[in-house]
């Protein structure tokens, strides 16, 4: 009996008691629906059609139609990131001096709940050749003939844009918030203008935040499938992997297959989520404020 | 870049004004700084005494007055152009940077040369007695180190003006009074002058050469510490300095005085400003005590021991609350008998609050 408590006791020093149970729902659902499926199709990606284990990877990198797709996956989904991200940091911090910050917080965030076929759909009557930008163009002769903004890389470009960059903005927004104001004051103090105040204090205590704010963007960003169909040109220069993985389960039917591309997938994301984490360590890590509150 | 010498003579600020929409954060404060001056702004929260710190630094732009430094008008100049130090109230040290560079910091955006910031950051850790906590960050000092830092950082790149923001709210008693020496005595080295805001008025008493106490955004009144704290300007600034008993009363002038009714009983004051028939009278705890023939009967409420003496709190003829000070122990329910020297008792003519 004694024993018995004492192990209960010693469980509940390491914060392990009755109340640890409520994690379970939580683990059963993971498991269930990430990690199986996970390891169901990395082992899946080492049984192909024909041929060993490695098979579907070597027929991957020895066709250029499918191994060309990181490539050109990448060349959207890097500006894409970028661009959303550098340009959320200006935004953010003009934005927290406002007074109406919610009502701009609330109409930056409707492209989200719009969803990507939703914002697809809009952008391609919008800017289409008969769109209302190319009729406003043609009207005042500022071009001879439609720009072209869809069916291709600009398409796609625009719309993880638009859907990517309230995801962004929202992130950063938090990140530049969480930094003191009488710090600038106090680099104000000290004779440090505006650019120098940007690029002393608020940039290097935001970096961690940026790191993980590009992770979490590139991600969305790299998996882009309906606005790279809907929006670009799926059979040329916007065949991004997701299609690939795509038509490999659901027009060949070659299951395997898809599973290697989606595990290489997730190989991409994982290598440039790692080495952004790790450029994270570089800078300063801590709080974005000392001091005794 | 510094661009204002440190050989000024005089800040001046002329009937400075602040408002935030229809809020009167400053009115009209005028107000002169010597070199080598240490000045409190003494108020209690809320009364402008940060905006008007903010509006000499620069950091708030005054919607009204003027600001000048010696003959230069110095309120339309950004705070980085002022070259004025400031320590704030949570020091505001840059967490991701070493002591050594947080205090390098202004002599670095002066473009100083490497050997010279080298040399001036280390005699600034010298004297706020942090050498060897030079490689650390912000977050591994404790609240005292940190706020020597943010003096060292304010006061390295030699400015004309030291300005601070209750620096000393967020430390313990303990390191508040070792503090204090500290900053008296780096303003004796540096020369230059100090704007200090508090609200706390002993705080005010043993640091500044001259204290301006400022109540809803207007100085009440300007004077040395003796001034302020044995001659206060009216009742509101009494009350601020620690004259708990505010009464108001009937008065009576005679030759050399004022005869007042303090809770029923006849005592003799001072007159503070040309008193007619109702005044408030004034009296500090410290010299209201019990003694065997007082005019002021009263029975204890509540006793602190406070170690010398006690503090106590007393009702007197018709609920007047006393608070005062005895020598010798009083209990709760104790009928003492109270008395105050003529020149204690501050009479204000009562039209004087506001």
């Amino acid at each position: 009996m004694s024993a018995r408590l004492s192990l209960r006791r010693r469980l509940r020093e390491r914060g392990l008691d009755a109340v640890t149970l409520l994690v379970l729902p939580a683990v059963v659902t993971v498991l269930a629906l990430f990690v199986y499926p996970f390891l169901y199709g990395l082992m899946l990606s080492f049984q192909p059609k024909e041929g060993g284990a490695l098979a579907n990877y070597a027929k991957f990198f020895s066709d250029p139609f499918l191994y060309n797709t990181i490539g050109i996956t990448l060349w959207i989904a890097i500006p894409a990131t970028l661009l959303n991200v550098v340009l959320s940091i200006p935004v953010a911090l003009r934005v927290r001096l406002m007074r109406s910050q919610r009502l701009l917080t609330t109409i930056l965030v409707i492209p989200i709940t719009l969803g990507t076929v939703m914002v697809a759909e809009g952008l391609l009557t919008y800017l289409g050749p008969r769109g209302w930008l190319n009729r406003t163009l043609l009207f005042f002769a500022l071009t001879d003939s439609p720009v072209r903004l869809v069916h291709n890389y600009w398409g796609v470009m625009l719309s993880l844009v638009i859907t990517g960059f309230p995801f962004t903005f929202l992130l950063t927004l938090s990140y530049v918030t969480g930094i003191d104001k009488s710090l600038e004051q106090a680099g104000a103090m000290l004779g440090a203008r505006a650019r120098q105040r940007f690029t002393r204090i608020l940039l290097p205590l935001l970096a961690p935040g940026l790191a993980i704010t590009l992770a979490l963007a590139f991600v969305q960003a790299f998996t882009v499938f309906p606005s790279a169909i809907l929006l670009g040109a799926p059979a040329g220069p916007t065949r991004v992997i997701s299609i690939v993985a795509y038509q490999a389960a659901f027009e060949q039917y070659d299951y395997p297959l898809a599973s290697a591309i989606a595990m290489l997938m997730a190989g991409v994301q994982v290598v440039i989520i790692v080495a952004l984490l790790a450029a994270r360590t570089l800078v300063f890590r801590g709080p974005a404020s000392t001091g005794k509150g | 870049m510094a661009i204002l010498s440190r050989d000024f003579r005089a800040l001046r600020l002329d009937r400075v004004r602040h408002d935030f929409g229809q809020m009167h954060a400053l009115r009209d404060v005028t107000l002169t700084v010597q070199r080598g001056e240490f000045v409190a702004l003494l108020g209690p929260s809320g009364c402008g005494k940060s905006t008007a710190l903010n509006c000499i630094a620069g950091l708030l732009q005054p919607t009204g007055g003027e600001i000048w430094l010696d003959e230069q008008r110095i309120d339309g100049i950004g705070p980085e152009d002022r070259g004025f130090g400031m320590v704030f109230q949570n020091y505001a040290l840059f967490p991701h940077m070493t002591v050594r560079r947080n205090i390098g910091f202004g002599l670095v955006t002066q473009r100083r040369p490497k050997p010279e910031i080298a040399r001036r950051v280390e005699e600034a850790l010298a004297l706020v007695r942090l050498s060897e906590h030079g490689h650390k960050l912000p977050g591994q000092l404790s609240g005292g180190q940190q706020q020597r830092v943010a003096i060292a950082r304010a006061i390295v790149v030699a400015p004309p003006l030291v300005l601070m923001d209750e620096p000393l709210s967020n430390l313990d008693a303990k390191l508040r009074l070792e503090m204090r020496a500290e900053i008296r005595r780096i303003h004796a080295m540096l020369g230059s002058a100090t704007i200090y805001v508090t609200h706390d008025q002993e705080e005010a008493l043993s640091l500044a050469d001259r204290i301006v106490v400022l109540i809803d955004g207007k100085p009440r009144q300007i004077g040395t510490p003796e001034e302020l704290y044995t001659r206060p300007a009216d009742p509101d600034v009494a009350e601020f300095m620690g004259y708990r008993n505010l009464v108001t009363s009937p008065a009576e002038a005679f030759d050399g005085g004022v005869a007042v009714r303090v809770a029923g009983a006849r005592l003799s004051g001072t007159p503070m400003a040309a008193v007619d028939a109702s005044a408030v009278v004034a009296i500090r705890p410290d010299d209201l005590h019990p003694t065997s023939d007082g005019p002021i009967e009263a029975t204890v409420e509540i006793a602190e021991y406070h170690g010398r003496d006690f503090y106590a709190v007393a009702r007197g003829a018709g609920g007047t609350e006393l608070f005062f000070r005895s020598a010798v122990r009083v209990r709760a329910g104790e009928a003492v008998r109270l008395n105050a020297t003529q020149e204690r008792v501050l009479v204000y003519p009562a039209a004087a609050t506001s």
